[in-house]
């Protein structure tokens, strides 16, 4: 097999230079993402929403061309219904995040597609599962993804802790993006965020001028230059 | 017999005048002339039990055997005619296979009870095939607990405690997998008819927290036991 072509958007593809991430904690999972859409350097959308339904508790996360992965939510969307229909109760995340890996994998020469799937079911309770690239499928208690997240990986790594309950996870993935989009020129926008427990799917919205800010740099040069003060030149004895 | 002459049983396609389909009540008889077999579904798992009847001397024990695994987790006993068990343990095998690579876990035993009787249904609509001269038990544990299901010759199938009057005495739902190994052979050996039939050989499977949820033959002196005291307890029953 060839090997992954990195560059394979064709010229003028939309593509989501994004950052995205999911987290689970006690009761549920938070996923969250920034809102930028773009086509080479051109905003096509400041407020998209790469979070995505595939089932009444089990969103995803996109990342890379937007074309391919609405197409493989579609299907997937699609191939729940029937297994709900089928089977006669709702998926588990891990049966959506296979559903979502297979196609990923199987058409990996076709797609660009980086997707986190999470949700809320009967048998684990909360769930992250990470499918990159190529396909894989790897369950996470948290998972970052998109150009932003290779910005906050140790930030991520720093702060996580387990047993945290909805609202201190919430902050972390509000934090987490913000940073991400300060730093990946192709993140940016608002911040998107689901948090999905077994009762409900609870949409939050945080817009650019309220993201939580952190160190933002300093004015260096313009700054007069302190001159050192002048020290006669010593003469070393003989 | 009613049906005969009146050219309403020579297909399976063909309803008689009173709306039914003799090519499926043949199939039932065919199911009639065999041995018994039972499932008992317990607390912590499911035994199958079959009373194969041995229909020549030259046979080694355990030959033509009929109980079969399916998957680590789902075992099939059949009666009737012992080809038709085995192309429908071959299909079974084939939909267990089916599922987990679609969704990469075992198969829950209702979606497979599900697949299988559409099979076996299929048998009953064309004039170029026979329906299953067998009435097939499937036993498995899946993520809901332990189940059994029952698949007959027209294609419908029930979750049930096989209802004859010996298992009606029982209480399943109180009953160790172990302590349902002696009453499964004991039945076995209580529903056969020494002087109508042939010589029989029992046969015994489990599975549930004993095996760790896989489906195995009992355990040589476990059924040695099982068989010993079976027989016992028939001499005291007459």
């Amino acid at each position: 097999m060839e090997a992954i072509d990195m560059d394979r958007l064709k010229t003028g593809e939309v593509n989501l230079g994004t950052s995205i991430m999911a987290v689970q904690f006690e009761g549920g999972v938070v996923l969250g993402a920034d809102s930028r859409t773009t086509t080479g350097s051109y905003i096509a959308n400041r407020v998209t929403d790469k979070l995505t339904y595939v089932h009444d508790r089990i969103y995803c996360c996109r990342s890379g061309s937007s074309a391919d992965t609405q197409a493989v939510a579609d299907v997937v969307h699609m191939a729940l219904q029937q297994f709900t229909q089928a089977s006669g109760g709702p998926p588990s995340v891990h049966v959506a995040a296979t559903l979502f890996e297979s196609i990923c994998y199987s058409n990996k020469d076709a797609l660009s597609a980086g997707i986190i799937v999470a949700g809320w079911d009967k048998e684990a309770g909360p769930s992250v599962y990470n499918i990159p690239l190529g396909g894989g499928i790897f369950r996470q208690p948290w998972a970052i993804g998109g150009s932003g997240s290779t910005y906050v990986y140790g930030y991520c790594d720093a702060t996580y802790k387990e047993g945290w309950g909805r609202d201190e996870t919430v902050q972390f993935v509000k934090n987490t993006l913000a940073l991400a989009m300060a730093r990946d020129g192709s993140s940016g926008g608002v911040i998107r965020i689901a948090v999905i427990t077994e009762d409900s799917v609870e949409r939050l919205f945080v817009p650019g001028n309220e993201l939580p800010t952190f160190w933002e740099g300093l004015e260096v040069l313009g700054k007069p230059a302190k001159q050192p003060a002048v020290v006669p030149m010593a003469v070393e004895p003989l | 017999m009613t049906s005969i002459g009146t050219g309403y049983d020579l297909s399976a396609s063909t309803y008689s005048p009173d709306g039914r389909i003799f090519q499926i009540e043949y199939a039932n008889k065919a199911v009639d002339n065999s041995g018994t077999a039972i499932g008992l579904r317990v607390k912590d798992g499911v035994v199958l039990a079959v009373e194969k009847l041995v229909h020549s001397k030259l046979l080694m024990p355990g030959a033509n055997r009929r109980i079969q695994a399916i998957d680590r987790h789902i075992g099939l006993a059949s009666s009737g005619l012992l080809a038709d068990g085995r192309h429908l343990a071959n299909r079974a095998r084939d939909e267990a296979a089916n599922y987990r690579d679609n969704y990469r876990e075992p198969a829950p035993l209702k979606a497979l009870a599900d697949r299988l009787s559409l099979y076996v249904q299929a048998y009953t609509l064309y004039s170029s095939v026979r329906p299953f001269g067998c009435s097939t038990i499937i036993g498995g544990v899946d993520k809901d607990g332990p189940s059994i299901y029952v698949i007959e010759p027209s294609g419908v199938f029930y979750g049930r405690q096989l209802a004859k009057t010996e298992l009606e005495k029982l209480k399943l739902s109180e009953l160790t997998t172990r302590e349902a190994v002696f009453e499964a052979a004991r039945i076995i050996h209580l529903v056969h008819d020494d002087a109508k039939e042939k010589e029989f050989e029992l046969e015994l499977s489990w599975l549930g927290d004993e095996t760790n949820g896989r489906h195995v033959p009992v355990p040589k002196d476990l059924f040695e036991e099982a068989d010993r005291k079976a027989r016992e307890a028939l001499e005291n029953f007459e």
